[in-house]
């Protein structure tokens, strides 16, 4: 035991570096090349605000996943339930004191860009339950105190962050945790039963959503009853792709995007512009490079020793894919227009950083694969 | 190593659960890559057909009116270049700033300022707003000189409505202005190719023959962003001219007409006697139709409008007038037809006549003695006619003159402003004024007073159709695609039936029972111009080539007073609105007759004074440009 803590502590600055997942690394390279590229396209084929915010936002974040991969992942696993408390401190901040926008108050100034807590409690609930997880014996998983414990540490952004309100982003903080339950060997039929209520219970919930979340569904299962109100959206975006075909209309071509009738192409729309200018070819292409990216997770969380490794890789590996999922079947109108970044794709700090940061503790936990956490 | 255990058994069960949705995630990515399949590939034709639909605007561009051209092809409605100036407001600078340099430049008014304004709220920035329609050059090129100074401002060459010749052709043309929403509802075609700016006929045959006149709008395909502004012009279809349509008239005539009828009230009408071509139709005072293209000026319009001799009135169509004595040749034939009388039959005129102690006066004071027919006609006794229309009768009258037009409208198809005037029997006044007809309104029927009401037009074609021996004719005033020469139309005359091409059938086309009695009728008239003590002998010319023969009339507007006939006034001091309608109609050259005219004189006096000398000047001319105009029969032919 001794031994074995003296050979992971005295690992130096070169052989961490060595030891990073490379093939994860150049993916992530890659899909911040193509987000930029797709950036400089939604401004028009100039560097604009965008594209150079863009930039701007790689070039910190980007030295920071490296740096958070750093630190050993024994730091993290220490560090997570207050971590996890200072998320949940700084959405509390924002429910008060944050900046409003657009009928929503979810950001806070940080001199370099306007954070959004929400988007950093992606990875933070995913922390703090894997650590859970790590330290729970087996025969408590399914204890109701465990049970109870696990789904209040999930509760309690969730509300937070649908009082802000931000039904997508809650969603996705749920999901991200339930995984973890999941995970963690809460027994299946506990999650059969609590999908049974959820659906009965569907249609009190949604008489609890707000008028415009209720019009969002109601568009979502007929876009054409209003197409140029609130079917706008999904109706313009499945042009935008449909038309894209096989090989798509060409950088810097796509007339959707470029003359306008895409909304927030930026952000959660930036997978249309994609599609409409590379089609069919560049968009199974992309979803290549996350399966690669999502692949080579799981990968390192399965060589991890110690279970919170797993378990955050495993975790993180379902977020990025739910992200995807979310947001492609958003554009290709699959599912109700719920705001959800793609990740590294779209424009918006919080989101990279979260993505980043999440990167950076996956990479730091394949550079000590080997370590055992007490 | 309990824990070790713990920790294995822990992670087979995570690697287990994380197997299952590792499963799952496939499963998800496949469907969203089939998804993708069936947008991009499926339905790739659908959207990229709505991306089209999307990013491309047309825009139609105002068509081209077609030309309306003379019988020899010159353009008497065409279309010219103006020059325009406009603003588009997203690239102005400073707006207060141009329209104060703009102001100086053109010496706008300040309620074109403000209507500028008013006009910059209510579009989107990239459209443009018109500043002047129709620039001068003197303008155009200053507007060029500072136009580094005036950012925004766009000078335009477009096309526009023209008229070369002014007023001569106002009646006939009408003119072409905006349209108001009740002409584009009315319109289907219109309505289809209606643009901001596009001007419709509103008048005369610009309105009637509108469809054909329009043109197709060319149209410009432009990319457009989602905000609707052109962002590149991707196509351009070419338009297509409106119809090019030939009138009858002649330019020549037509303007000669304008001068001679130069400052005063009536109406010309000079016809085809064979054909029924209308050679010309002029209403004075006419207006310059040029001023309603681009708005016409309240003064401009008062003035028009206000003036006395009333040039809005199309007279030759509308003008309802006594025919005064020019009846009396129908009233010769019908007597002469219905054998009441023979040339030798006698009246002897003493001035007046008595019936059941009415007294009807003949022009003539002193009376006209023992007069034949030719004598009666020639010296127009109102005393002959009287006795010869009591005679007659006025039904049978009555007959005889819608036989030859009167009555009816001569080209009702083309123009809505024509009337058909009247000429009354017995059974007319019983159903219209519900009471008997009286043998005294026979008498003033003869010598066409009364009830009786005409148009010029209508004078003419009588007259035109005395003039051809008899036979009905159909006038017409536009070149048909299959035009009826001059001579075919004379000979199946003679023959006395006539090819109707319309019906494929020959049609009697005799007005006549005997074609002897339009021959005395016509030698009657003849002598009334050329021989002494006839009404017109003064205005005849003697040269064979041009000799006409004519009919004048004298149609009292009010009843004369015995007070009135007693003082004989000349004609300045009676007052203008009382004095009477000088008329003439006539047909010439007398041996070989081809044309036929009717001239009014609106409150010019006696029709041998005012009528008859401005049909002398027409004769000539009218005569002199017969053989340019049968060289010109087959020039160009043009459906409508």
């Amino acid at each position: 035991m001794f031994q074995h803590n003296r050979l992971n502590n005295e690992i130096t600055l070169y052989q961490k570096i060595k030891n990073l997942d490379y093939i994860l690394l150049i993916s992530v390279i890659l899909l911040s090349a193509i987000s930029v590229f797709v950036m400089y396209s939604t401004d028009g084929g100039e560097i604009l605000f965008h594209t150079k915010n863009h930039l701007v936002k790689l070039a910190v974040f980007f030295p920071l996943m490296i740096f958070v991969a750093l630190f050993n992942i024994k730091f993290w696993h220490n560090f997570s339930y207050i971590i996890y408390l200072l998320v949940i401190l700084l959405l509390i901040y924002v429910s008060f004191f944050g900046i409003k926008a657009s009928g929503s108050q979810r950001w806070m100034d940080v001199y370099l860009f306007v954070l959004q807590p929400s988007e950093l409690m992606k990875i933070a609930i995913i922390m703090c339950l894997a650590k859970y997880y790590h330290r729970l014996k087996m025969e408590n998983v399914n204890s109701f105190t465990s049970i109870t414990i696990v789904l209040s540490l999930i509760f309690i952004p969730t509300i937070f962050v649908i009082a802000q309100p931000d039904l997508g982003t809650s969603i996705l903080i749920a999901l991200s945790g339930l995984i973890i339950l999941w995970l963690g060997g809460v027994k299946i039929k506990y999650f059969i039963y609590s999908f049974i209520t959820f659906l009965i219970s569907l249609p009190f919930i949604i008489s609890f959503l707000k008028p415009y979340q209720k019009l969002r569904i109601l568009t979502f299962l007929d876009p054409d009853r209003d197409p140029l109100g609130a079917g706008y959206q999904i109706i313009q975006s499945k042009i935008a792709i449909g038309s894209g075909g096989l090989d798509g209309k060409g950088f810097l071509k796509g007339t959707q995007s470029y003359l306008d009738f895409l909304p927030e192409k930026h952000t959660d729309f930036i997978f249309t512009l994609f599609s409409e200018e590379f089609g069919f070819i560049g968009s199974v292409g992309l979803l290549i490079l996350y399966s690669i990216i999502i692949f080579r997770i799981i990968r390192i969380g399965s060589i991890s020793r110690s279970n919170f490794a797993r378990l955050f890789c495993f975790g993180y590996a379902f977020a990025i894919f739910i992200y995807i999922v979310v947001n492609l079947s958003m554009v290709l109108g699959l599912l109700p227009i719920v705001g959800s970044p793609l990740p590294i794709m779209s424009y918006g700090g919080s989101s990279m950083l979260a993505t980043m940061i999440g990167f950076g503790i996956v990479l730091s936990a394949k550079i000590n694969h080997k370590q055992m956490i007490a | 190593m309990i824990k070790s255990n713990s920790g294995i058994r822990k992670a087979d069960i995570i690697n287990r659960r994380m197997f299952i949705i590792g499963a799952a995630k496939v499963v998800i990515f496949a469907g969203i890559v089939a998804r993708l399949f069936s947008l991009q590939i499926n339905e790739n034709k659908k959207y990229l057909t709505l991306s089209d639909k999307n990013r491309i605007r047309e825009w139609k561009l105002p068509p081209t009116r077609g030309d309306i051209v003379d019988y020899f092809g010159n353009v008497i409605a065409g279309n010219l270049k103006v020059y325009q100036l406009h603003i588009i407001p997203e690239q102005v600078e400073n707006f207060n700033y141009l329209l104060i340099r703009l102001k100086n430049l053109l010496n706008l008014s300040e309620k074109k300022i403000t209507k500028i304004i008013k006009l910059k709220s209510e579009i989107k920035p990239w459209d443009s707003i018109i500043v002047s329609e129709n620039l001068s050059w003197s303008q155009f090129v200053k507007i060029n000189n500072y136009l580094y100074d005036l950012v925004g401002v766009k000078p335009v060459m477009t096309i526009s409505r023209n008229y070369p010749f002014n007023d001569v052709y106002t009646h006939v043309l009408g003119y072409v202005s905006q349209p108001n929403e009740q002409d584009i509802l009315d319109n289907e075609i219109i309505q289809e190719r209606f643009v901001p700016g596009m001007k419709i006929g509103k008048l005369g045959l610009e309105k009637r023959l509108e469809n054909y006149l329009i043109g197709m709008n060319a149209i410009q395909r432009y990319e457009v962003n989602a905000y609707g502004k052109r962002i590149n012009q991707l196509e351009h279809q070419k338009g297509k001219q409106g119809s090019r349509i030939r009138l009858t008239l002649d330019t020549e005539i037509q303007k000669a007409c304008g001068e001679l009828l130069m400052e005063k009230a009536g109406s010309i009408s000079v016809m085809d006697i064979y054909t029924g071509d209308i050679i010309a139709m002029y209403s004075s005072p006419s207006y310059d139709p040029n001023l309603f293209l681009f708005g016409i000026s309240q003064d401009e319009w008062q003035l028009i409008r206000n003036n006395p001799l009333k040039p809005l009135i199309n007279k030759t169509l509308s003008g309802l007038y006594s025919p005064g004595s020019t009846i009396k040749p129908i009233v010769a034939l019908s007597a002469l037809e219905n054998n009441v009388i023979d040339t030798k039959f006698k009246v002897k005129c003493t001035g007046k006549m008595e019936l059941y102690g009415q007294t009807f006066h003949c022009w003539k004071e002193k009376g006209h003695g023992w007069v034949s027919l030719k004598n009666a006609m020639k010296q127009s006794c109102d005393t002959y006619f009287y006795e010869v229309s009591r005679l007659l009768g006025v039904d049978r009258l009555n007959l005889t003159a819608e036989k030859f037009g009167l009555g009816k409208k001569v080209l009702g198809e083309y123009f809505d402003v024509e009337k058909k005037g009247l000429f009354p029997n017995t059974k007319w006044k019983k159903n219209n004024l519900g009471k008997g007809w009286v043998l005294g309104e026979t008498l003033i029927t003869g010598i066409g007073q009364g009830y009786i009401q005409s148009t010029p037009l209508q004078l003419c074609m009588m007259t035109a159709q005395i003039a051809n021996g008899g036979y009905a004719i159909k006038p017409k005033i536009i070149v048909d695609s299959n035009p009826i020469s001059y001579e075919d139309a004379k000979q199946s005359m003679e023959s006395g039936l006539l090819f109707d091409s319309k019906s494929e059938s020959l049609l009697d086309k005799r007005l006549f029972k005997d074609k002897k009695n339009i021959k005395i009728v016509q030698e009657a008239m003849f002598s009334s111009t050329n021989e002494r003590f006839g009404t017109s002998y003064k205005s005849r010319i003697d040269d064979p080539k041009y000799q006409f023969a004519g009919k004048t009339g004298t149609a009292q507007v009010k009843r004369i007073s015995k007070r009135e006939r007693e003082l004989d006034l000349e004609l300045e001091q009676i007052p203008y609105k009382d004095r009477d309608h000088a008329l003439y109609v006539a047909y010439g050259p007398y041996i070989n007759p081809r044309y036929a005219l009717s001239i009014i004189v609106e409150h010019g006096g006696s029709g041998s004074k005012a009528a008859a000398p401005i049909a002398k000047k027409l004769f000539k001319l009218i005569i002199d440009r017969h053989d340019l105009r049968n060289k010109q029969s087959n020039f160009e032919r043009i459906t409508v």
